[in-house]
């Protein structure tokens, strides 16, 4: 395989794995000498284990079509992405002072708001924001946090920096995949991890489950923790099943919970009715309790916003902390971060265009075709625009979009988002634009994984990596 | 536990139950066929009667033949009981309370599940019928070994052993009718004794009962002595006895199991009184008729009691 390796066009973008056609990175070293070393029939029977070994661990992801639903198996290229655990260590305290911050801005909105009282966010950006949820304006949960799971998606600029694309904060996903591609890896190149000093990523249903009984209302010795998934027809059961059985708790669906006139939550159990302490919701917001949001909601649970009101029970990520993600305060981010810790943003952001602001708006309408274009709210890669990729005719709907509803888009530009050594075809090795989605804890204490989940587009040229959207993964390898 | 992941690890282990023995009468007919003396006429339709799927058949098939009899109880997806069906349901539950059962449980049941998509015809075709038939059962073995070997013996478990012996109890009666009609058939047959002889064998080897009725019962197969071994020894896994004992073992595990559990010892108690192991014609065949009526009422009291309550 060596001459697949010296002709790997790696030139125009950062590439992860290799400085130059034949001349691997530091951390990636091993590796890459490791696939030379192996013949074409090799790599093709390990990516054949790879293939049957994700079909037999049923791992999948459910993607809507006009056709119905299909669960799908999650395409998954064998050839790992490696970062130095030098550089991912100041990625990580980057990530932490960022969640941090977050957190402190959200509990600030939902009490004095200063942030906009002293003039760093212009009160127009939670006037209209769609993620704000007045009912929770004055509560206080645990710790002052409100997002208790972050993933934040990162992208490598042509100049190997990181930069945060979004923060993730609602209800994000794919931290199973993370776990599950590590532990495909495991058995498709087994000696690689004799030889490498790859970080362990295991312990994040551990680090989780810690996160979440320290949130319990009851101060007892087993509280009880449940994951409320929306059910089967979620594009990702797979993980709420997944995350369950790792922290070994309960997985409910709403219509297993009541909440009773003590405003306590209950789950219907073989035993009769038994109290629980804190639930990690699967479930969007507006549809965790169809007494206060969504009235139509059957997915909710009746009467959980009065048990979390009351300190009853523990939500996580508590209702509201959706208002952080919005693309619109994604710009404010950095601000955010001096005005709460006094300190310089460790990682950056993409410079972003708020169209609300008329000067940025008017640049952003005179150079959409070098721009990517995204609604404020939405997530899985829908409703967005990337400029040098589109028709005139898509752009011209955008355009108007943005005239319409300035305050719902923000641009950025097209980023040369790095590449990595993936195999497509019939043992071809080509490079593809890749991500990089960390996951944040935060409870009493805060954790970030090592690495985690990255997400390659499979089409050549592409840069949209959203499962939904024709992406697929690749292990990441935090090397010593 | 959730009464709705109690239901499902409970129907789960049904279908799991259902997927093997429906395989392993195939099996055993597929060989009962080839013993039996044309003049009987014998046909494979009468798996179709045993497993009270006239209605279903009849919609979908006009012929009564071999292959249809065993596409129908193989792959149709029309037919609830199938295997392809009871594995689709069998997944479908395990995927919803993976959280509970043992990871690697879900990894063999997409497997076999894998198996059967990719195989199924080589199970309708009769020239390789037999190493899908035995591979499926194999399957089904290994995710019984592994869940023996590494499930906790908490409410989980019971449920799962609840939902087995219920499934299996049942198609022992099932399977002891079929020898009854069976029988019924070669009344007035000059061959009668030997077909007697192979028909009871056969019943027998569909429950892989055939060398322990040996052991116990110390006697050559006689249709009577079958009868009675299959429906009252109480160390073979497959018996009525035993699998009443064993739905008895896994209800006085569960909270709240006063009212399930009496009644299930009431039929347990009636069941030997009420035989006439003299007579294996009509009475035989109503009594079996009587007995899947108690195992279905067991059912629907486990259902309101554990499932649907509150």
């Amino acid at each position: 395989m060596t001459n697949l390796w010296n002709t790997y066009h790696c030139q125009d973008f950062y590439d992860e794995l290799m400085s130059s056609p034949g001349n691997p990175r530091k951390p990636a070293q091993k590796l890459v000498s490791y696939f030379k070393s192996l013949s074409d029939e090799a790599v093709e029977s390990r990516r054949r284990a790879a293939e049957a070994t994700i079909k037999e661990m049923g791992v999948s992801f459910t993607v809507y079509t006009d056709e119905g639903n299909i669960d799908r198996s999650w395409p998954f290229d064998i050839v790992p992405r490696t970062i130095s655990k030098k550089h991912w260590d100041k990625t990580s305290a980057g990530l932490k002072q960022r969640l941090k911050a977050l957190n402190m801005f959200i509990d600030d909105l939902y009490h004095d708001q200063n942030i906009i009282k002293d003039g760093v966010l212009p009160a127009y950006v939670l006037e209209n924001s769609v993620n704000f949820r007045k009912e929770c304006v004055g509560v206080s949960p645990p710790f002052g946090v409100w997002a208790h799971i972050c993933g934040t998606d990162l992208v490598r600029d042509s100049d190997g920096e990181f930069y945060v694309l979004e923060d993730n904060l609602r209800v994000p996903s794919g931290v199973s995949y993370m776990l599950e591609n590590r532990a495909i890896t495991k058995r498709v190149l087994p000696e690689l991890f004799e030889e490498v000093n790859i970080s362990p990523v295991d312990d994040y249903c551990s680090q989780l489950f810690d996160m979440l009984v320290a949130l319990s209302p009851r101060k007892i010795a087993k509280p009880v923790v449940a994951v409320l998934t929306p059910g089967i027809f979620n594009s990702a059961y797979f993980e709420h099943a997944f995350l369950a059985q790792q922290m070994g708790c309960e997985l409910v669906e709403g219509a297993d919970l009541l909440v009773q006139d003590d405003n306590c939550v209950y789950m219907k159990t073989i035993a009769g009715l038994e109290r629980v302490d804190v639930i990690y919701r699967r479930i969007d917001d507006l549809f965790i309790d169809p007494e206060v949001f969504n009235k139509d909601s059957c997915l909710g649970v009746k009467g959980l916003m009065r048990a979390w009101k009351a300190g009853n029970v523990a939500l996580a990520n508590a209702p509201g902390a959706g208002v952080a993600d919005d693309k619109v305060v994604y710009a404010f981010v950095p601000d955010i971060i001096r005005y709460y810790l006094n300190e310089e943003p460790l990682i950056k952001n993409v410079k972003t265009y708020l169209c609300y602001d008329e000067e940025q708006r008017d640049y952003v309408i005179n150079n959409i075709e070098k721009l990517v274009v995204k609604p404020a709210n939405e997530s899985g890669g829908y409703g967005m625009i990337v400029g040098p990729h589109s028709t005139k005719k898509e752009r011209d709907r955008f355009v108007q979009l943005i005239k319409d509803n300035p305050r719902n888009y923000i641009a950025q530009p097209t980023l040369a988002l790095s590449t990595s050594p993936t195999f497509v075809g019939k043992s071809e090795l080509e490079p593809r634009h890749l991500d990089l989605r960390p996951f944040i804890l935060q409870g009493k204490d805060i954790y970030v994984t090592m690495g985690g989940l990255t997400r390659v587009a499979m089409k050549k040229g592409s840069l949209v990596v959203n499962s939904s959207q024709g992406g697929g993964s690749k292990d990441t390898w935090i090397v010593e | 536990m959730l009464s709705r992941v109690a239901e499902r690890i409970y129907w789960a282990a049904r279908y799991l139950e259902r997927i093997e023995n429906t395989v392993r009468l195939i099996g055993v007919y597929d060989k009962l066929m080839f013993d039996l003396p044309r003049s009987i006429g014998l046909g494979w339709y009468n798996l179709i009667t045993i497993n009270s799927a006239d209605e279903a058949f009849m919609e979908r098939y006009k012929n009564q033949d071999e292959r249809n009899v065993v596409k129908f109880l193989l792959g149709d997806d029309t037919n609830y009981s199938s295997v392809a069906s009871s594995l689709k349901f069998a997944r479908e539950n395990l995927r919803t309370t993976r959280d509970v059962i043992p990871a690697e449980c879900w990894e063999m049941i997409n497997e076999l599940h894998l198996f059967v998509v990719e195989n199924l015809q080589q199970g309708i075709n009769r020239s390789q019928r037999y190493n899908f038939l035995d591979g499926v059962i194999q399957s089904c073995q290994q995710i019984q070994g592994l869940l023996m070997g590494t499930m906790p013996r908490d409410v989980v478990w019971y449920f799962m052993k609840l939902g087995r012996n219920i499934e299996r109890a049942d198609m022992t009666t099932r399977i002891l009718d079929a020898g009854v009609r069976a029988q019924m058939q070669i009344w007035g047959d000059e061959d009668a004794i030997n077909s007697q002889q192979i028909i009871w064998g056969n019943v027998l080897r569909s429950l892989g009962a055939d060398q322990s009725y040996r052991r116990t019962v110390r006697a050559s197969v006689k249709s009577e002595l079958v009868a009675q071994y299959i429906i009252e020894d109480p160390s073979f896994p497959r018996t009525i006895t035993y699998c009443l004992s064993a739905i008895i073992d896994g209800l006085e595990h569960l909270p709240k199991n006063e009212a399930v559990l009496k009644e299930v010892k009431g039929i347990q108690k009636a069941l030997i009184k009420a035989v006439d192991y003299s007579d294996l014609g009509e009475p035989m065949k109503d009594y079996l008729n009587d007995m899947q009526l108690d195992i279905a009422s067991i059912h629907s009291r486990i259902s309101q009691n554990w499932f649907t309550n509150q």
